[in-house]
């Protein structure tokens, strides 16, 4: 649920990545937050267990620019993807305005990926939304590694709404602004019709 | 959506910016600061210029969160109070309304006791105004700034 501060002019949003353990998602993060400028981020918080794993989130705050004189201002937000994190990753969802699924194309994790995904439309039921109506969006990550499902196959298997999603590599940052920029798009055309 | 959407006016906003200035100086305060539940800031006062509020508030509103989520595990309601002790720096957190939180940091100058005094006078004072915010945001008519945005707007934001 977006912030509309008209004291300050600013408009606040949430973006939470999903998906399973290891997939990328605070990789995401990490490359946004090397590749923007100083002046449009805030400090990156990771709470992460000894061996970096996200034990509750990482947040990165984000400033996109002015639209009718209002400050776009979007909070990234990822889950902890290991299973028994569940708690955790419904809180994280609260007041959450848009959906990055980071899927790993590995083969040996298209299982984790599914689960993940049925994970997150049950979570995200639990919170009063629907999977269908929250603006989302799909990435394929790790693209470049070689034991990777074609993309045709993950698609029919995780993306049967076809909504928008991207091919990428987190690590070289390859799909990962195009991935953020189409969630933004999506959640900015949600605000115009009073969501 | 199942919440109504977070919005915040002038009026409300130099209310609740009145409750938190009185809030620094009669708690002997260090920083006082409002987030809502999904970690957004909505006000500060105090001496604001040396933390950083945005991580703050996005840590406070996860930590009210899993408070929630254990008060769920033990069937409480919520544990709407929370108070962590440091060598120079405390914390106390209050829930208000089961919408909004109250942060009060404060060092040796005050006191755990002052600081609850003056947290619950000031938390029934912000309930009322949140109250009203909201049934202000519920009424039928107000216009968003947003329904005129244009694609192009949209586009614009992304050229780098």
């Amino acid at each position: 649920m977006s912030f509309i501060n008209y004291m300050a002019r600013e408009i606040n949003c949430k973006i939470v990545y999903y998906g399973p353990g290891l997939c990328g998602k605070t990789t995401n993060l990490q490359y946004i937050y090397e590749r923007t400028n100083p002046d449009a981020k805030g400090k990156m918080i990771s709470l992460a267990t000894e061996t970096e794993r996200t034990l509750f989130f990482d947040f990165l705050p984000l400033s996109l620019g002015e639209i009718r004189g209002f400050k776009t201002r979007f909070h990234l937000y990822t889950v902890p993807g290991q299973v028994f994190y569940d708690a955790s990753r419904k809180l994280i969802l609260k007041g959450v305005d848009g959906v990055i699924f980071v899927a790993d194309s590995q083969m040996e994790r298209l299982e984790a990926n599914q689960e993940s995904v049925e994970n997150l439309r049950t979570n995200l039921a639990e919170q009063g939304y629907s999977l269908e109506k929250v603006p989302y969006v799909i990435q394929y990550n790790k693209r470049d590694l070689p034991n990777v499902v074609p993309v045709e196959e993950l698609r029919a298997l995780i993306n049967p709404m076809n909504v928008p999603d991207f091919e990428a590599n987190a690590r070289s940052g390859t799909g990962v602004f195009d991935t953020l920029k189409a969630v933004s798009r999506l959640v900015l055309n949600e605000l115009r019709r009073g969501g | 959506m199942v919440n109504p959407q977070m919005v915040m006016y002038e009026e409300e906003f130099n209310q609740i910016q009145t409750v938190v200035d009185r809030l620094v100086r009669e708690a002997n305060a260090k920083v006082v600061f409002i987030v809502d539940k999904n970690g957004q800031l909505i006000a500060a006062s105090g001496e604001v210029d040396n933390i950083d509020t945005t991580s703050l508030a996005s840590l406070t509103a996860g930590n009210i969160a899993a408070t929630g989520g254990i008060a769920k595990l033990l069937r409480e309601n919520e544990f709407a109070t929370q108070f962590h002790e440091g060598e120079k720096a405390n914390i106390h957190i209050q829930l208000v309304g089961n919408r909004v939180i109250l942060v009060v940091i404060f060092d040796s100058k005050s006191s755990l006791g002052l600081v609850r005094l003056r947290v619950r006078k000031a938390s029934d004072e912000l309930n009322r105004i949140f109250e009203a915010l909201l049934s202000k945001v519920q009424e039928p008519g107000g216009d968003s700034p947003f329904a005129e945005i244009t694609d192009e707007d949209i586009d614009n934001l992304f050229n780098d």
